[in-house]
């Protein structure tokens, strides 16, 4: 569960939570395309510094380490896999497959890093709202945010069911597998059936306060760009622009060897 | 029958819900437990039967420590009907419902059969033995919770704001059938912040605020005495504060039902001509 | 004035086998404050529906008679057009909240009828302060107690101005002072925005002093309506089993005794007051 705390909103004031969700998702993307550009040990680990500074600015550095501990596990497996395979084939010497590998599970760790300062510093209504400004069809913005809103009524919907079936004697680890499965009708079907009895109550409230009026639909909060957005999209860009110039026509040197200079 | 001993509950996210509690609850006794939402009420009963073990301090049920058996054997002593019916109900007909407790504690067909029945006229369900759960009204799907929770004979019954939409002539027959279940002798834990129900029951009353337990006594006791009840959060019944209007002209200020308010009443204008 | 006007209104709802209503007439004047009490099951809730016509425009469904809302024939009128002068609230008060924040819940209604931003700001500003919950503009739901929610919703629907107000048992899960501060609130919007109300109730005790007309209705039918004091005194109010005002059914009990009180209490002060002439008179 702890890759998913690292990815739940916090609430926070930062100048990173100010920023517009449209601006942090480019910025998400770009870290996405850089890293997936290069194979090698040092531009990773470029990328994943010049992000701790957000972590620490947005003072998330907490759940953001707790999401990379959540992650470490993968990134073991990742680096475990490419290092069989590679050094199995026998065609690179050991610094060098070591230096992949390492590379490769860091990869997947600064797209953790990057997702989870988005995640960390965006509330879901903002991102629901860009999603609408994005023109994305309002129905899905509204299931979205609506979503949200009833994951921590039903986790304790859950409980409560489980608490009532408990109580009546059922125990859920009893049993062989299939058993076990069975165990969890009990607790399902009071589940989906509320769940179906809250989401007919949700429609007759939302028709009571004129859902489907009109097609333009106007909006309390509107999100705009401000100069900080600009900012970090344009550093974004260049990041991106620097990134592929280098990919292109640079070469680059493997970590081991920078080091021993 | 139960004896809590400084029991504190903090849950993971860190809400304290119970602060050094403790209460004894005997044999027979019928007590409702009353407070604000929030005070703590719902937090302390689930303690009753395991499903929330103390944080500090202890539990004994039955002289049973609560830390040292698991939910299952609890709860064949201690019945919890929850508030929502409609947070237990699953199977196809009412009889399955009532008889799957019955099933996971291992009772034999024959006396299931017989249990299943029992319960079923106790609650007036007869009728309905075939019938889906789901096909019921509010009223009687609350009916067949209860029933399936009775079946099993528990001695004590803890019952979680039994009268939350309840209409009035459904408010009645709940009285009169725990009543009954007094008459044999179990034990009746109401959470409740339904002071007109109360008043009439006539319980003990358990008041709680922010945790604590603040008193104990007769509804009378705690349902009259106006610094309490602010404590808890509650209002005081109808016919009290009617009558505490009253007090200059010599009237008894501790009455709480309609009841007791006739008969005080007709005893004054009695002596008065 | 009259706001609501039903006659003859039959329903049975698609795939039930009982009326919902059964020749159900009633008349609400401009500015009155209607209890709708009965045993559950009595059509309560379905009438509820009729007003804003989500009976039988969302229900589905053939609704027989004629109901008219301010002026309006609801099976002419699509349900978001009706929105704006009947508000509807919902007993359970967490399945009428969807947003995240109180303020954008508050600012849901008018944002589906492209009511322009400046205009949102001030009318939800003005709700949220005649409910008593500017504190809570930025809170998500799932953090507020049951009171603060339905007080939220209440605020939903004020923000779209709407001439009557509809309760559906607002305070049934509420504890006794969340219930007070609700009954508080709707009071006072009746009083001072004139906004006609129509609750459906279960504790009389409460609710009974902010009243001036109620209607019982039982099997799908109205059977009293009428003025408090004359419902709850009648015999038929108690053989139905409506929870009357402890206050009334005291007075009622006394009566029977032999004591003669001269008028029926409703309220617990209007009690005090005449037994105090009752016992002061000899």
């Amino acid at each position: 569960m702890s890759v998913f705390d690292g990815l739940r909103f916090r609430r926070g004031s930062s100048p990173i939570h100010q920023l517009d969700p449209r601006a942090k998702f480019f910025y998400v993307i770009v870290m996405f395309v850089v890293a997936v550009l290069f194979n090698e040990l040092l531009p990773l680990v470029v990328l994943f510094l010049i992000q701790i500074p957000f972590v620490f600015v947005a003072r998330v550095q907490r759940e953001w380490i707790r999401s990379l501990r959540g992650a470490a596990f993968l990134a073991i497996i990742i680096f475990g896999f490419n290092f069989l395979f590679t050094y199995l084939s026998g065609q690179y010497e050991l610094s060098y497959v070591l230096e992949r590998s390492f590379a490769m599970s860091l990869r997947f760790i600064v797209l953790v890093e990057s997702f989870s300062v988005f995640f960390l510093t965006t509330s879901p209504d903002h991102l629901g709202l860009a999603l609408e400004q994005s023109h994305v069809p309002y129905e899905f913005c509204f299931a979205f945010t609506t979503a949200v809103r009833f994951v921590p009524v039903l986790a304790e919907e859950a409980q409560t069911i489980m608490d009532a079936q408990k109580t009546r004697g059922l125990e859920l680890e009893r049993g062989n597998f299939i058993k076990r499965i069975r165990n969890y009708i009990p607790i399902l079907i009071p589940l989906i059936v509320n769940a179906i009895r809250r989401s007919l109550e949700l429609a007759e409230a939302m028709e009571s306060r004129a859902w489907g009026a009109t097609e333009k639909r106007t909006n309390l909060y509107v999100l705009k760009l401000k100069k900080s957005d600009y900012v970090l999209a344009l550093l974004s860009i260049l990041l991106l622009v620097l990134a592929v110039y280098i990919r292109l026509f640079l070469p680059v040197p493997q970590l081991g060897v920078v080091l021993r200079i | 029958m139960i004896e809590v001993k400084g029991v504190s509950f903090t849950y993971p996210n860190g809400v304290e819900a119970l602060r050094e509690v403790s209460l004894t609850i005997h044999d027979g006794e019928f007590v409702a437990i009353m407070g604000q939402n929030g005070a703590g009420k719902t937090t302390l009963v689930k303690q009753f039967n395991g499903l929330l073990k103390p944080t500090r301090g202890e539990i004994f049920v039955d002289g049973v420590n609560t830390r040292k058996v698991s939910v299952a054997t609890l709860a064949r002593k201690v019945g919890f009907v929850f508030q929502n019916p409609d947070h237990q109900l699953f199977c196809e007909t009412v009889e399955d419902e009532v008889a799957f407790a019955l099933r996971n504690f291992g009772f034999e067909e024959s006396t299931i059969k017989k249990r299943v029945a029992w319960a079923l006229n106790l609650l007036d369900l007869t009728e309905y033995r075939e019938t889906s759960p789901f096909m019921l009204s509010g009223g009687e799907r609350k009916r067949v919770a209860l029933a399936s929770v009775l079946a099993w004979n528990p001695k004590v019954v803890v019952l979680d704001e039994p009268t939350i939409g309840q209409d009035h002539k459904q408010k009645e027959k709940l009285r009169q059938f725990i009543v009954q279940l007094i008459a044999q002798r179990k034990t009746v834990i109401i959470v409740t912040h339904d002071v007109e129900f109360v008043a009439e029951c006539n319980s003990h009353v358990v008041l709680m605020a922010q945790g604590k337990i603040v008193a104990k006594g007769s509804a009378k006791q705690m349902l009259t005495n106006s610094a309490l009840v602010t404590q808890a959060s509650i209002v005081s019944p109808q016919i009290t504060q009617i009558f505490l209007e009253l007090a200059d002209l010599g009237m008894p200020i501790d009455l709480i039902n309609i009841h007791e308010a006739r008969e005080a009443l007709l005893n004054f204008l009695e002596v008065d001509s | 004035m009259t706001v609501i006007e039903a006659k003859g209104l039959t329903y049975t709802y698609p795939g039930g086998t009982r009326r919902a209503l059964e020749d159900v007439s009633i008349t609400i004047e401009k500015g009155e404050f209607v209890i709708l009490t009965g045993p559950s099951g009595c059509g309560k809730t379905t009438l509820c529906r009729c007003l804003n016509g989500l009976v039988p425009n969302f229900y589905g469904g053939k609704l027989e008679g004629e109901i008219l809302v301010t002026g309006l024939k609801v099976s002419e009128h699509q349900i978001y057009e009706l929105a704006r002068h009947v508000g509807l609230v919902f007993q359970n008060p967490e399945n009428q909240l969807f947003a995240l924040f109180v303020e954008k819940d508050v600012a849901f209604g008018l944002e589906n009828l492209g009511v322009p931003r400046d205009e949102i700001r001030k009318r939800v500003d003005w709700a949220l302060q005649m409910t008593n919950i500017e504190n809570l503009r930025e809170r998500a739901p799932h953090e507020l107690s049951g009171g603060q929610q339905q007080r939220v919703a209440i605020a939903c629907v004020l923000a779209m101005q709407p001439d009557v107000m509809v309760l559906d048992e607002p305070t049934s899960f509420l504890d006794p002072l969340g219930a007070q501060q609700i009954f508080d609130v709707i009071s006072r919007l009746n009083k001072e925005l004139g906004i006609t109300v129509v609750m459906v109730e279960h504790r009389l005790d409460l609710a009974s002093r902010y009243s001036n007309h109620v209607v019982v209705m039982d099997k799908g039918k109205v059977v009293l309506d009428g003025e408090p004091k004359d419902v709850f005194s009648s015999e038929a109010a108690r053989l139905i089993g409506v929870g009357i005002p402890k206050a009334t059914r005291l007075s009622q009990v006394l009566e029977m005794s032999g004591v003669r009180l001269g008028r029926v209490p409703v309220t617990s002060e209007e009690a005090s007051q005449v037994l105090k002439e009752v016992l002061s008179r000899d």
